[in-house]
């Protein structure tokens, strides 16, 4: 048979339009149900997003070392020695290159917090000392000049390399390359900017965060000396530190975890204390992305039960439209109308409303993540997936809510719905 | 060929936990062409003798033969078919579809033959044009007279060629000038050799058709054959 589907939505949207008020507000369940699907899912994205990109940026390859103050020992040692020495050795890293099968490359370095002057500008930096072989572990890429080279950490060189939101506090205007700029007492050269991190998270923007310049860690050792002297008011510490921290990338990422365990293993055995943590970015990882599945979870839950109650409304008012509408069933029967007839007519009416439904849900549900990066300045990423998965849904919830009151509709005695007033 | 032929037709309703005999033997023949109308008191089940005839409901008993085919043990979609291909409605009260328009509403029974849609509302035109409304095809039923809509009902029943016109007290809802304008349409069609079975209560009416068919308490009194002018 041919099959006017044109016609039977035109005469769905006629009936859609003659009950305006009533459609709408039968749909409004739909509407909100596929809106805050899309939008809290959007909302959720990007919040995971950036939380993702920044241990992304970690490197999934890499175990991270970092030396920390140990609590037990701090209230003893600070009062009889003021001399507290803890956290990471030149020896520990000599030591995991040594016994841990695996790994790529070792990068050790010094973090100190100095600050900086060009001409009149005055920035405080973390002046981190790194190795020639830097970049290998950072996802961090050079954006002008160069790194720092195995010749300049050999000889011990006054480089440095800044990033770029220090370049950006440091010289407005001129080129950074190949001017010196004052850290403490020494002038260093700059020879190399880096590009910013790759996200555009709140903090990077405000330029608050990636405040740093990289110099030879030889050049750190031979400048600033192992020892950090912390003065602040009334009180005086200082602080033995060799490394802060050393990175130490995997040849396989399958072999990431174990790696970690053997080399707390190796730590565990030359530090009394533990003044040392390991950070697995790939474990942060999948910690988050198991977060962000329950909270899919979670969120599609109360977007399934939102559109449950949106679908129970549309079959409330189709069953009264059917009921409205006897002697119309009653006249098309008689005119040669077969039951599947009758069930297409109301099904795809129900399906019409319910689509409606979430083609409006759908704009609203994309408009507002779009607003609330526009004033709350958040990342919000709308997936195709999402926005396609609750059209579609709300189109089958047309169908499940509109399959009863059509069935009704169709099973009506021709004759009394003939005589129906 | 008889167009209709209907042998020893019974008809029962349950009621309760009784039944209720409408029609008990009711034997009735109608050649093409013929106009023929049907009278009788209330409850005398003239009604669901249409009913039967229009297959919109089925005989618990007995056969009917419409164009030679034997409908009465036919399922409801196979009676769906046959209503929408051999039988044109008449009703009382017009029955039309509100919120459509004229041409519209006489183009429902070619919209479910899945008759393209230009050519349906080329016949529905046509056809309006016939009945008198070729000017107001565009208007909705709901802005018409009685008289008119009726005569849209008219074109409606003829849009799918039938074999058999069935018309329930087609004047029963208008006033005297409408109702001879729709009797004047029938006649019409009378000679254009359709075949039209008419349930109504006026005699006059009655004596217009060539034959009545006279029902009382479920069963036919009159001859099937006899001319309602002889009585």
């Amino acid at each position: 048979m041919f099959f006017h589907a044109k016609r039977i939505i035109f005469l769905g949207f006629l009936n859609i339009w003659r009950h305006r008020l009533r459609s709408t507000l039968t749909i409004l369940g739909i509407v909100f149900g596929v809106c805050s699907v899309i939008a809290m899912l959007a909302i959720g994205e990007g919040a995971s997003f950036e939380a993702l990109e920044q241990i992304k940026q970690l490197g999934s390859h890499n175990i991270i070392l970092k030396s920390v103050k140990p609590p037990s020992s701090e209230s003893v040692n600070t009062e009889t020695n003021r001399m507290l020495e803890y956290g990471l050795t030149y020896k520990d890293a000599e030591r995991i290159k040594n016994t841990v099968p695996g790994v790529e490359v070792i990068v050790p370095s010094r973090t100190i917090r100095a600050n900086v002057t060009y001409r009149k500008k005055r920035v405080d930096v973390n002046v981190i000392g790194v190795v020639p072989w830097y970049l290998q572990v950072s996802n961090q890429k050079i954006k002008k000049g160069r790194f720092i080279s195995i010749l300049e950490t050999d000889d011990h060189k006054n480089v440095c390399v800044l990033s770029s939101n220090s370049a950006r506090r440091l010289f407005t205007t001129e080129s950074p390359l190949g001017k010196d700029i004052k850290v403490k007492s020494d002038y260093y050269t700059v020879i190399g900017v880096m590009e910013g991190s790759g996200v555009a998270t709140q903090e990077a923007k405000t330029g608050d965060t990636d405040l740093n310049l990289f110099i030879p860690l030889t050049a750190a050792k031979s400048r600033f000396g192992d020892i950090l002297v912390n003065r602040s008011s009334g009180s005086f510490s200082m602080e033995k530190v060799e490394l802060h921290q050393i990175i130490v990338k995997v040849q396989e990422i399958t072999a990431v975890m174990a790696s970690a365990e053997v080399i707390r293993g190796v730590l565990k055995r030359f530090h009394k204390d533990i003044d040392f943590e390991i950070i697995v970015p790939q474990r942060l990882l999948e910690q988050a992305e198991r977060f962000k599945r329950n909270s899919n979870i979670v969120l599609g839950s109360i977007a399934a039960i939102s559109l449950l109650v949106g679908g129970i409304g549309i079959m409330n008012i189709m069953l009264a439209t059917v009921t409205e509408r006897t002697r119309e069933i009653g006249i098309r029967r008689a005119l040669g109308a077969k039951k599947r007839d009758i069930i297409v007519q109301f099904l795809s009416e129900t399906v019409l409303l319910s689509g409606s439904g979430g083609l409006l849900g759908l704009i609203l549900g994309i408009t507002i993540p779009f607003l609330v990066t526009y004033f709350a300045d958040m990342i919000t990423i709308v997936k195709i997936w999402s926005v396609g998965g609750a059209f579609g849904i709300s189109l089958l919830i047309g169908i499940v809510f509109g399959i009863y009151p059509a069935y009704r509709a169709a099973q009506m005695d021709p004759i009394a719905a003939l005589r129906h007033e | 060929m008889s167009i209709v032929e209907v042998i020893d037709l019974y008809k029962e309703y349950p009621l309760g936990d009784h039944t209720v005999e409408v029609l008990h033997g009711v034997d009735v023949t109608i050649e093409q062409g013929e106009y023929v109308s049907i009278m009788g008191p209330s409850g005398s089940g003239k009604s669901t003798f249409l009913n039967i005839l229009g297959c919109l409901d089925q005989p618990t008993q007995g056969k009917y033969y419409l164009g030679g085919t034997d409908v009465s043990t036919l399922d409801d979609n196979d009676l769906s078919d046959i209503r929408r291909e051999r039988i044109g409605f008449i009703f009382q009260s017009f029955n039309l579809l509100p919120e459509l328009t004229v041409v519209e509403n006489i183009q429902v029974p070619l919209f479910y033959q899945g008759t393209p849609e230009e050519e349906a509302s080329e016949r529905a035109a046509d056809l309006a044009g016939i009945v008198g409304l070729g000017h107001r095809t565009d208007h909705r039923s709901n802005e018409l007279s009685g008289g008119e809509r009726q005569r849209v009902a008219i074109a409606r029943a003829m849009v799918n060629d039938p074999l058999v016109i069935l018309a329930d007290e087609p004047t029963g809802n208008l006033d005297s000038k409408s109702g001879q304008e729709i009797l004047r349409l029938l006649d019409d069609l009378k000679e254009q050799k359709k075949t039209i079975i008419m349930v109504t209560h006026d005699e006059e009416i009655g004596r217009r058709t060539e034959r009545t068919i006279r029902f009382k308490d479920g069963k036919v009194l009159t001859g099937p054959r006899m001319p309602a002018k002889s009585l």
